[in-house]
């Protein structure tokens, strides 16, 4: 399954998204190129590559944010970029927006709403049964800019949770928080993706490694691996990214 | 002085239209201005209001001007009768029919330039705005007819020295324009709060978020046009914006905030007209000197409940 260039990614039964030789960049050039990986339902798939490498730009392109220079994204089973639930790399809300837990998490449901204006009991309760899954149930009425990192993450993860139950998307979402609360974050990520959820996660970060199923490692302009956690850790690449990690980690 | 104002509004039901008017379009302007501030749309709000300032002075022209053309292409050198009727229907026709299509026009366009070109947003805000307000004062200057030019310049920029002059028509247009925006806000607040809040996740998750931003500016522009009657041109971003911050010092919440600056903004107008009919003060900034007062206490609040929460 291992993929260079033309290799086509196999299509199994329950797959949800299909990359095939896509070339992602700006107006002003390419990002990165040859881009070719599988995404099935309940996949824990995690994004590895440098800063720069073009991981957030992979994510907008996936939710539809704007569209691949070339080659194709494929969605199956009913599935379109709008069912995924989205965690921001860096949230640009403003220090000072006045929003309360409630208020955001319930914001997550406005997507499947089209032009009705108001929530119905439906919506309030997932919003509440979110909140209460993530525990923050406590926190609904509290503002959002009092709250610390790793809540402000939690609330978030519960908005995207409103949006869609198919797959979560997230975009290095421990970044900034302290390592018991990024692994809290991780285990509690870890959790849903046993309930079911695909998780496809940008991180480069190794300790996400381990929660993985699957790795996707972008190098500078084209896609260096993808493939399962096992293959990928027995891969020259892994072994190098890994000893990397731990030198620098050392250092 | 409490008896010449029981005076007005029991003897003139116009002071009482005016007085409702005026809490409308305060209600109004204060819908918008969380939005505003958080987005950074106030430039926006600022921009639009000198384009409504420019718009005002050529509706103000536009008969002189015309008459102008009409008389230098007749063979006569003077005005046909269908001239002279065209001439008088544009000095009669309210300024709104002007006004509001060029403010519209300009919202939709400087959202664009913020948006899409490397020019700066607000660089192309300030180059709009100040241009519109040259451009505005030379034209009144060369072809207005009237006596008192300065006069005219002076209570389009800092709105009716009292309400009292409102027009009729005035009145009807702000009516009908608050209603628009008021039923516009209330079916779209959730839509506006997410687009405020977060534009990524809303486009992700199947939102038009452009669509919305421009629905957001539409919805200035329309509160620019109803309220640069009360309060002039130069003080509507204060009206817009001074309610919000209060708020903002204080609630916590999106929809706390939303309605505390609607109840600031309404009750600062209230005051601010009755005040400036007691005492014939400039009827905007007066009101604009409330919601400062206002906004001072406010602060103070905050430090207080702050405080007690460290
Ligand atoms: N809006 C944009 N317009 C043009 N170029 C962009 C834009 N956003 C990012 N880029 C460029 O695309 C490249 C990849 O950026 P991207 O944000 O995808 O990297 P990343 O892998 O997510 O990095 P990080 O680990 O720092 O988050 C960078 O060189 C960046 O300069
Ligand atoms: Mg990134």
């Amino acid at each position: 399954m291992v993929i260079d260039g033309e290799t086509i990614v196999p299509k199994v039964p329950d797959t949800q998204v299909v990359c095939r030789n896509a070339v992602l960049g700006y107006e002003d050039g390419i990002v990165t190129r040859d881009l070719n990986f599988a995404v099935n339902s309940g996949d824990y798939l995690c994004i590895l590559g440098e800063n720069g490498s073009g991981k957030s730009t992979l994510v907008k392109t996936l939710l539809g944010l704007q569209k691949q220079l070339d080659g194709e994204i494929e969605w199956f089973k009913g599935m379109s970029s709008k069912d995924i639930g989205y965690l921001p790399q860096q949230t640009v809300v403003q220090r000072d927006f006045p929003a309360s837990v409630r208020e955001i998490v319930r914001s997550g449901c406005l997507g499947k709403m089209g032009l009705r204006p108001f929530y119905n009991a439906q919506e309030k309760q997932l919003a509440e049964d979110t909140m209460k899954q993530l525990g923050i149930d406590h926190l609904a009425k509290h503002c959002y800019r009092d709250l610390s990192g790793g809540q402000q993450q939690r609330v978030l993860l519960a908005r995207a949770l409103c949006a869609t139950r198919k797959m979560l998307l997230l975009d290095e979402p421990v970044t900034g928080l302290d390592p018991k609360a990024q692994t809290d974050l991780y285990e509690l990520i870890a959790s849903l993706n046993k309930e079911g959820i695909t998780i496809i996660m940008v991180s480069h970060d190794m300790a996400v490694v381990r929660y993985a199923t699957h790795i996707l490692h972008i190098g500078s302009q084209r896609q260096l691996f993808f493939g399962t956690k096992d293959d990928y850790l027995n891969s020259s690449i892994g072994k190098n990214f890994i000893a990397s990690e731990r030198g620098e980690f050392n250092a | 002085m409490l008896d010449t104002l029981i005076n007005y509004l029991v003897n003139y039901p116009f002071v009482r239209y005016a007085l409702i008017v005026g809490l409308l379009v305060s209600l109004c302007s204060s819908l918008l201005g969380v939005t505003l501030v958080l987005k950074r749309f106030s430039f926006i709000g600022d921009g639009l209001s000198h384009v409504a300032f420019g718009a005002m002075t050529i509706s103000t022209v536009l008969p002189v001007i015309v008459k102008d053309i009409l008389i230098s292409f007749s063979q006569e050198g003077k005005l046909s009768a269908s001239g002279d009727a065209l001439v008088k229907h544009l000095t009669e026709m309210n300024d709104m029919v002007i006004v509001l299509p060029i403010t519209l026009l300009s919202a939709i366009l400087l959202l664009r330039t913020g948006q899409n070109t490397k020019i700066k947003g607000d660089a192309a805000v300030a180059m709009i705005s100040v241009s519109a307000l040259a451009v505005g004062y030379m034209l009144i200057n060369v072809f207005s007819m009237s006596a008192n030019v300065s006069g005219d310049v002076c209570s389009t920029l800092f709105g009716s020295l009292s309400i009292l002059t409102l027009k009729k028509s005035d009145v009807w247009i702000c009516l009908a324009l608050s209603v628009v925006v008021i039923t516009l806000f209330l079916l779209l607040y959730h839509k506006i709060f997410a687009v405020t809040f977060d534009e990524n996740f809303s486009s992700a998750t199947g939102i038009n978020a452009n669509a919305y931003n421009l629905i957001i500016a539409v919805i200035t522009a329309l509160i620019i046009v109803i309220a640069m009657n009360l309060v002039g041109s130069l003080l509507i971003s204060a009206l817009i914006i001074f309610p919000a911050l209060s708020a903002m010092r204080v609630f916590q919440s999106f929809k706390g905030v939303i309605i505390c600056s609607a109840v600031i903004s309404v009750i600062c107008a209230g005051t601010g007209i009755i005040l400036s009919i007691l005492f014939s003060t400039p009827v905007g900034a007066t009101i604009v000197t409330a919601d400062i007062v206002v906004f001072m206490i406010f602060c103070i609040i905050s430090r207080f409940t702050r405080r007690q929460k460290a």
